[in-house]
């Protein structure tokens, strides 16, 4: 960064003469380096899978989920500082409470998103705070169907088919964009999902991680937001790690096989 | 004489002196006025008051434990006075996995605590709760219930119920059952019922069970018998209730069973021919 030492960066909310906001800046960095986090947005609900870096052995395994629920139609996982991304879901759920404390309905996703943006972008603007260190990936389905945001330090905050942050974004980026969202159902993303945050692994080899899937689908979850149930996640990661040893051409004609098997 | 309209008829300000609004008007309004006109000299002796009466409103909840659960009912009225107005209320809510609320009285209340318990059952079991922790169970249900009440009556702006809360003890297995009221007075048994049903139902509950201690003697069956046999003698001998009503059944074996749209099978109304002193057909 050339303007290190010029002074335009040791304060929030200052621009430098070329227009660039350091601070937001330095907060995606702080994100760059966390674990990765995708979501998918398919035809029949969502799915959202985070790479959870095991930093000690001494840690029970399974605990510490890494995804949340923001109301009970609404979920995220985020890359990032854990403890802004908690402070971020504390907010979401005072939206969504507030919410349906006035309507008597629940939030639907854009409106929440909408709220979670103003929010987040305020932090841009005050010497007495600093951006969130997060982006954060919000999932959920409502009344007219699924959605999926990603939100950034800077409070932008747009919808996605597929989202992917964190360390191994661009990897996870360039697998989502080869996927048919039209036409994938959230079965089968669970396995795509395994897959991609496998593949999203290479970039942070010397760690070991724990996979963490969930969704939300009127069909398979009654349109609530929970964890994939545990012989789905166990088949997928099997699936994940088979692939992981094969090469890519073989990777698709599995894929194939997988898609008959689950029509069958 | 004053021409306007208005003062007609009413004493002569000049013979009586202005006429005081506030005795009118006292005892509803006076926390606003006071706080609203600094210039007003009167005050009311009477503290803000809120609801004092429920407007429409559901009768009895009655209730039983059997050996492995509990059994609650509930009809489908809604009663506006003596007019039956809603014959389509559900007076059951399930809370979280196997915890049911029955509730009597006021039905805009019931419907506040229906979402204090939506919110309840939110932040207990759907916040980070992935892995099954602590289960939101009837006890917890029930003391926080009874703190809600306890605490509105205490702000003398009750929620007009009578709550029955049914389901398991910590253990899982042990079967729940406990009151709280509009007052916030709480109390368990085996055999409860609110409303008419306290005085109607409970002794026919009460021949089945009677004394607390001996529900683990009763069969599901013979509970739910014992259930459906008081709903249909209340149906005859309440006049603000429904011969519709939803029955719950929940089983410690994870068994929840919500039924819905029952009838009190098996009416007799013979006798009612014979019936005088009542209705029009005076002798």
């Amino acid at each position: 960064m050339t303007s290190i030492g010029t002074g335009y960066d040791l304060s929030n909310s200052v621009f430098s003469p070329d227009g660039r906001n350091f601070q937001v800046e330095y907060a995606m960095k702080a994100v760059e380096n966390g674990g990765t986090s995708i979501g998918l947005k398919c035809k029949d609900g969502i799915v959202l899978a985070v790479e959870k870096i095991i930093n000690s052995k001494l840690l029970v395994a399974g605990s510490n989920k890494r995804i949340q629920t923001i109301d009970r139609h609404i979920g995220v996982a985020y890359s990032g500082l854990l403890p802004d991304g908690r402070h971020f879901v504390n907010r979401g759920r005072d939206e969504a409470q507030s919410f349906k404390s006035l309507y008597k309905s629940a939030v639907s996703v854009p409106h929440l998103m909408d709220r979670l943006g103003i929010y987040v972008q305020n932090y841009t603007c005050y010497n007495s705070v600093r951006p969130f260190g997060i982006v954060a990936i919000v999932g959920g389905v409502d009344e007219n169907g699924p959605h999926l945001y990603m939100i950034e330090p800077s409070g932008t905050c747009w919808g996605y088919t597929g989202a992917a942050t964190g360390k191994g974004r661009q990897t996870a980026k360039s697998e989502l964009e080869k996927l048919n969202f039209e036409e994938l159902t959230v079965r089968e993303a669970i396995k795509v999902a395994a897959k991609i945050i496998d593949q999203a692994h290479e970039d942070n080899k010397d760690k070991d991680y724990e996979l963490e899937v969930t969704w939300c689908s009127l069909e398979e979850t009654g349109g609530k937001h929970v964890h994939v149930p545990e012989d789905l996640l166990q088949e997928a990661i099997k699936l994940a790690k088979e692939d992981d040893d094969d090469d890519d051409d073989e990777e698709e004609d599995d894929d194939e096989e997988e898609d008959q098997e689950m029509e069958t | 004489m004053n021409h306007d309209p208005f003062k007609w008829g009413r004493p002569n300000d000049a013979t009586y002196g202005a006429y005081n609004h506030h005795i009118a008007q006292a005892t509803p309004y006076a926390y606003e006025e006071q706080h609203a006109s600094s210039t007003s000299t009167t005050t009311s002796s009477f503290p803000k008051m809120n609801t004092q009466n429920p407007i429409i409103t559901g009768t009895s909840v009655i209730s039983l434990k059997f050996k492995d659960g509990v059994i609650l009912a509930a009809d489908n009225l809604g009663s506006y006075g003596s007019l039956a107005r809603f014959t389509n209320i559900e007076r059951l809510i399930r809370v979280g996995k196997e915890t049911i609320v029955g509730i009597s009285g006021d039905i805009s209340d019931l419907q506040q605590i229906e979402r204090i318990l939506e919110e309840l059952e939110t932040t207990q079991e759907v916040y980070d709760n992935f892995d099954g922790g602590d289960d939101l169970k009837a006890p917890h249900v029930h003391e926080y219930l009874s703190r809600v009440m306890y605490n509105r009556r205490s702000n003398m702006n009750p929620l007009w119920n009578a709550i029955v809360v049914g389901g398991f003890d910590k253990d899982g297995k042990t079967p729940f059952l406990k009151y709280v009221d509009l007052l916030g007075v709480t109390y368990g048994s085996s055999t409860i019922a609110t409303g008419f049903g306290a005085h109607l139902a409970v002794p026919l509950l009460r021949q089945l069970i009677p004394e607390d201690k001996d529900y683990v003697n009763i069969t599901e069956e013979q509970a739910r018998e014992c259930i459906l046999n008081a709903m249909t003698v209340l149906f005859y001998r309440d006049a603000r209730s429904l011969d519709k009503f939803s029955l719950v059944t929940v089983k410690n074996d994870g068994e929840f069973k919500f039924e819905k749209e029952l009838r009190c099978e098996g009416q007799r109304w013979k006798f009612a021919k014979d019936i005088r002193g009542y209705g029009s057909a005076q002798q």
